[in-house]
């Protein structure tokens, strides 16, 4: 009764795929942009911090057209690519583009939080002590604030194995290539008699959130024991 | 230790114009809350940088403005024990310590950490998670942590403010036999006249963000602004400790002192024994109930607002004692007097 197509598995690898690189590749602006919100002290930080938090309160259907517009063919980045025979529109790219940018905020927002915890004296404690700014940055603020990235983490892969509407737009259905575990639900209920096969991939969706959470959770209580 | 300083910096309404020489192994830094203490502290170790002026450690700028000099915090070798010790959390007590060592290289370093261990009696928890430590631990940990970094000059930032009294005094001699022992020249920030005797003799006295004076850690002390409720304390060494039955005599100097006998008396340590205390007698008094009776000389009086201040030797060692002006004339006290000093044996009250 529990089936899955070949086209379901690639779903889900694809989807995989998509979710473990845009929270990757968000991770290192995430915690640049955490560390501008949590410690600089500059005029228009707050339209700074509203443009990243932006795609959290706008329907992701509107990232997706406001992305399209910026990469596709005639985009003004997009038309800068296609100089350089890259295009990322109907792409995996695009997909994880789409997930990275609708998840960024979750990822910063944790992150921020935990940055803001580490009180500012053990970081000059760590500069009198003879280490230098990247120093400090990889050995007290990062460490300090590990629970809080790991949080951010999981928050975003999470929102990005479910990412639909921004990535529908930019990076379309496309079965093998661009089509996740959303997207093929979304097929098999416009079909007629694909309730079972989207049921499957609810099961195999619920699972592997499950499977995020709990793995996420017993990390963290490691990282607390320590 | 040459420091030379001479900066402003403006933080809001609050300007802080710090213009000093100090030449000395060790100098407190004394002045009210909101005094700019810890700005000072900031500016020292490049944690904040001045609006202009310079700053010059042992001859070697460390910040000039017109020459566009300013070291990093991190080059500055400047250790720092800020009020509360920030530790690092997901350290362990023996990575907290080495944190600095680590970072310093190797023809800096000057002091073998195991050594250390020993004088600041940290063996015993340097597997230990920091969150398990008491106060007084946590304090000697960011201590031995700025001492492994070799500095060149350690500022303690109220390092003791946090502290119960009785931990603070037992921690005094300690950062006393460290800093003697590894001779690290330091800044002892501080509002306590008490630590400030305790730790250094000179002291530079900051009120409202500028400095007042230089002057002793013992002058601070007379000064009226601490002795005008409850009088001078006077600040005794005792050693030799000697047990008489109920009760404890000790030497100081060449005169030897009784005390009340207590669980866990020390062979040695600093008592005080306020100038009020003091009943002076004209002859040796015959019977008294008091333990303590010495022969004294009177070197010098001195009027404060509604008492008299008289400083005595005993056999080479200064006493003061306070009285009211009545009592002076009438006992016929002037310089050169011969006189009696009684008080009590609870009247010494142990300090670290």
């Amino acid at each position: 009764m529990f089936t899955l197509s070949n086209d379901d598995l690639t779903a889900i690898r694809l989807s995989l795929q998509v979710a473990a690189t845009a929270t990757l590749i968000s991770l290192p602006p995430g915690i640049a942009a955490a560390y501008f919100l949590a410690f600089a002290k500059m005029r228009g930080k707050a339209l700074v911090e509203g443009l990243i938090n932006l795609p959290l309160v706008l329907p992701p259907v509107v990232v997706g057209y406001l992305l399209l517009l910026l990469l596709g063919r005639n985009g003004w980045l997009g038309g800068m690519l296609a100089d350089f025979n890259i295009r990322i529109i109907f792409t995996l790219t695009g997909a994880v583009i789409a997930s990275s940018v609708v998840g960024f905020p979750l990822l910063v927002r944790s992150i921020r939080i935990g940055l803001e915890g580490i009180d500012q004296h053990c970081i000059q404690a760590a500069r009198t002590l003879g280490a230098g700014w990247w120093d400090a940055l990889l050995t007290i603020i990062l460490p300090l604030s590990g629970r809080a990235i790991l949080a951010g983490m999981t928050l975003m892969f999470a929102r990005s194995l479910g990412e639909f509407g921004a990535t529908i737009i930019l990076a379309g259905n496309i079965p093998g290539v661009t089509q996740t575990i959303p997207l093929a639900i979304y097929q098999y209920t416009s079909i007629p008699g694909g309730d079972r096969m989207a049921l499957s991939l609810c099961l195999v969706s619920i699972s592997l959130s499950f499977v995020v959470l709990l793995a996420s959770e017993a990390v963290n209580r490691t990282m607390s024991r320590n | 230790m040459l420091l030379e300083i001479d900066v402003e910096k403006r933080l809001g309404n609050f300007v802080c114009r710090i213009d000093c020489r100090l030449e000395a192994h060790s100098c407190g830094v004394f002045g009210p809350s909101g005094s700019g203490k810890t700005t000072l502290m900031n500016l020292l170790a490049g944690l904040m940088q001045p609006d202009r002026g310079r700053i010059s450690l042992d001859g070697e700028a460390l910040f000039d403005r017109q020459k566009g000099i300013n070291v990093a915090p991190e080059k500055r070798r400047i250790g720092v024990v800020f009020q509360h010790a920030y530790l690092f959390e997901h350290l362990s007590v023996r990575n907290n310590l080495l944190y600095g060592l680590k970072r310093t290289p190797r023809e800096l370093r000057t002091i073998d950490p195991e050594h250390l261990y020993g004088t600041l009696d940290l063996e015993h928890l340097l597997d230990r998670r920091v969150t398990r430590l008491s106060g007084g631990e946590r304090q000697r940990v960011a201590l031995g942590r700025a001492m492994l970094a070799s500095p060149r000059l350690i500022l303690l930032d109220e390092p003791l403010t946090g502290l119960d009294r009785a931990l603070k005094f037992r921690i005094i001699p300690h950062l006393r036999t460290v800093f003697s022992e590894f001779s690290i020249p330091y800044l002892f920030i501080s509002h306590s006249h008490q630590e400030m005797r305790l730790m250094t003799e000179n002291v530079l006295i900051i009120e409202r963000g500028s400095v007042e004076r230089l002057s002793s850690s013992e002058e601070l002390a007379r000064s009226s602004i601490f002795s005008a409720d409850r009088g001078y304390a006077n600040f005794l060494e005792l050693a030799d400790r000697h047990d008489c039955g109920n009760l404890l005599t000790y030497r100081w100097g060449k005169n030897r002192l009784t005390g009340v006998k207590n669980t866990n008396a020390p062979e040695y340590a600093t008592f005080s024994l306020n100038a009020r205390d003091i009943v002076l007698f004209k002859r040796h008094p015959e019977a008294s109930s008091a333990r303590n009776i010495l022969e004294a000389t009177v070197r010098a009086t001195q009027r404060t607002e509604w008492l008299v201040r008289v400083e005595m030797d005993c056999c080479g060692s200064t006493l003061i004692a306070e009285i009211v002006p009545q009592s002076m004339e009438e006992l016929g006290i002037r310089a050169g007097a011969k006189i009696v000093a009684v008080f009590k044996a609870s009247a010494l009250h142990r300090l670290t």
